[in-house]
């Protein structure tokens, strides 16, 4: 159906799009790699010429690497179990017949709308203060002392913050493909006499496998980059300065940008291997 | 799946998951409750939850304080300024995709996808010194760019999933009748895909309007949106929760709003198309 002259109108139509991604992707990439060759320290004389594979080797033998790594992969694990465990349970808990599904499907996916400034220092203050926080109430009620929750417990409760808002993403997918499973099969199953669980492991799970492949991605990639969160609540103390977080602090805080940029050459690697797993399967999907 | 239960069975189901949605709500609930407590009743133990008398004096403390409108205007601007512009630049090359489709069309679709993996700390510092050697740090002209080019895949990917449910059919018994591409375009097309176009630019408003990382680091004071005047709450000041609080409900209030009406419109754009 499509002519010449259309094929080349719908070059041009593209053009922009392609164009400004284009070079939206390479020109910073290519200087980021660029720095990450070069000894270059804006605050202390600028660019002081090659450094070869310095940064790299330096970035990965500082102190503060194997920690951030380990961290950064302790929130992006465990937020991933969190989520995905209890998006599959409350999935299909909202699947079930029940009166007003329509406004607890807006309650449960409400905090994914809230910016991650908000809901890390409403968390922070309002729920985990140690003295006025509404977790110290609870805790002095019952009689135990109040935690700090920022300095003693900080991973859990920058793992319970960001798992809280991206739980209501997974149910939302979750539940959006358990939807479209095939009721009549699930029926056959139950009349066969098949226990719940056998049902849910047999019937269910291998149905939802596709959706929580894809959960799990996105999620990798999203969370591998979190930066508000810890921003307003840490600023990376307590043993909660993720990869991310280490890369912003060696660029603009201690201005290192040769160092930084290897950190960032490092990132950008570590992101393209999630990456291309979820390229292919969207990928299939195209095809489809 | 909806299968018929017993009503026991259901009223169950009711109780649980009204219990657990009020649960994961909780904290936006008690937020905005708080905002409209005086800072006394916000720290007070026990906590009151109903039962006090209600205030908007934080709603007035906070847009006195530190010029609220014009971080909330920011806001309005980069978020709508990047979401027009991207869906300006991504209407054509989606409906290029979805209807002249070529060998490559995939190719490049997956393309412009793995752009939205580049981790943005990576090229932090490169788009710092592109912002300050065109004299775009701290403005909204660059936020509405960069944010632009972040989202640009996720709108190309949208419209596209959506215009390739607009049947063929249309278009070809349109060019029999000689219909140009202007008008094939302007009298078919955009009315069919004007639904797709709208929940499209919802999503996208409400991605911007939430970044997080491009907006902390190149604005000041000048550009800086409602992400970065709540962030500067975070050291604190003094008796402050109730302030926060109201601070915290007008940034989230719209984009609560906006986000209701936009539930299906998620899952699509941010799997793109690949679980329905």
């Amino acid at each position: 159906m499509a002519t010449k002259a259309s094929r080349s109108a719908a070059r041009v139509m593209m053009a922009p799009a392609v164009i400004l991604l284009l070079g939206w992707m390479l020109v910073p990439l290519t200087m980021t790699l660029w720095f990450s060759f070069r000894k270059y320290l804006p605050l202390r004389g600028g660019d002081l010429g090659g450094a070869g594979f310095d940064n790299y080797l330096r970035f990965v033998s500082s102190s503060a690497f194997w920690p951030s790594v380990i961290t950064t992969l302790l929130i992006v694990g465990s937020v991933l179990v969190i989520t995905v465990c209890l998006g599959i349970l409350l999935a299909m808990l909202l699947d079930q017949p029940m009166w007003g599904q329509g406004v607890v499907r807006i309650l449960v996916i409400a905090p994914f709308f809230v910016m991650p400034t908000v809901s890390a220092l409403v968390w922070k203050n309002i729920f985990m203060d140690p003295n006025n926080g509404l977790f110290a109430h609870l805790w002095r009620f019952f009689g135990a002392d109040p935690v700090s929750w920022m300095s003693a417990a900080s991973m859990p409760s920058i793992i319970l913050i960001v798992s809280w808002q991206w739980l209501p993403f997974a149910t939302l997918i979750l539940l959006t493909a358990i939807q479209s499973l095939d009721g009549e099969q699930l029926e056959a199953a139950e009349m066969d006499g098949a226990p719940h669980l056998k049902r849910f492991w047999y019937i269910v799970l291998p149905h939802l496998s596709r959706a929580i492949t894809i959960v799990i991605l996105i999620q990798t990639i999203f969370l591998l980059s979190i930066f508000a969160e810890i921003f307003v609540t840490t600023g990376g103390a307590f043993g909660t300065k993720t990869l991310t977080y280490l890369i912003f602090q060696r660029v603009l805080e201690s201005q290192n940008v040769g160092l930084g940029s290897a950190g960032g050459v490092y990132a950008i690697i570590l992101a393209n291997i999630v990456a291309i797993f979820l390229m292919r399967i969207v990928g299939k999907n195209l095809d489809a | 799946m909806a299968r018929s239960v017993t009503p026991q069975r259901k009223a169950l189901n009711t109780a649980a998951a009204w219990a657990i949605g009020l649960l994961i709500f909780f904290p936006i609930l008690w937020t905005i409750i708080t905002s409209f407590k005086t800072e006394a009743q916000a720290i007070s133990d026990p906590p009151v939850f109903l039962f006090f008398d209600w205030t908007l004096e934080n709603y007035g403390a906070v847009m006195e304080r530190s010029n609220y409108g014009r971080f909330l205007w920011n806001s309005i601007i980069i978020a709508g300024g990047s979401t027009l512009l991207g869906v300006i630049i991504a209407v054509p090359a989606a409906w290029s995709m979805a209807f002249v489709p070529s060998n490559r069309t995939k190719d490049i679709l997956l393309w412009m996808l793995s752009t939205k993996m580049l981790p943005a700390v990576g090229v932090l510092y490169p788009m710092y010194l592109i912002f300050i050697k065109f004299g775009l740090l701290d403005s909204r002209t660059g936020l509405v760019i960069v944010l632009m080019l972040i989202n640009l895949p996720i709108i190309v990917w949208m419209l596209y999933t959506y215009f390739r449910e607009i049947p063929g059919e249309i278009l070809e018994a349109a060019r029999m009748d000689g219909a140009t591409l202007k008008s094939e375009i302007i009298y078919i097309l955009t009315p069919m895909a004007i639904p797709g176009i709208a929940s499209t630019m919802l999503l996208n408003f409400i991605l911007a309007w939430n970044e997080a990382f491009w907006t902390l680091n190149l604005t000041a004071a000048k550009a800086a949106p409602l992400t970065a005047f709540i962030a500067s709450y975070s050291s604190p000041e003094g008796l402050f929760y109730a302030k926060l609080s109201a601070a915290s409900t007008i940034a989230i209030a719209p984009i609560l709003i906006l986000g209701w009406f936009s539930q299906k419109q998620l899952v699509r754009g941010l799997t793109f198309g690949a679980v329905k």
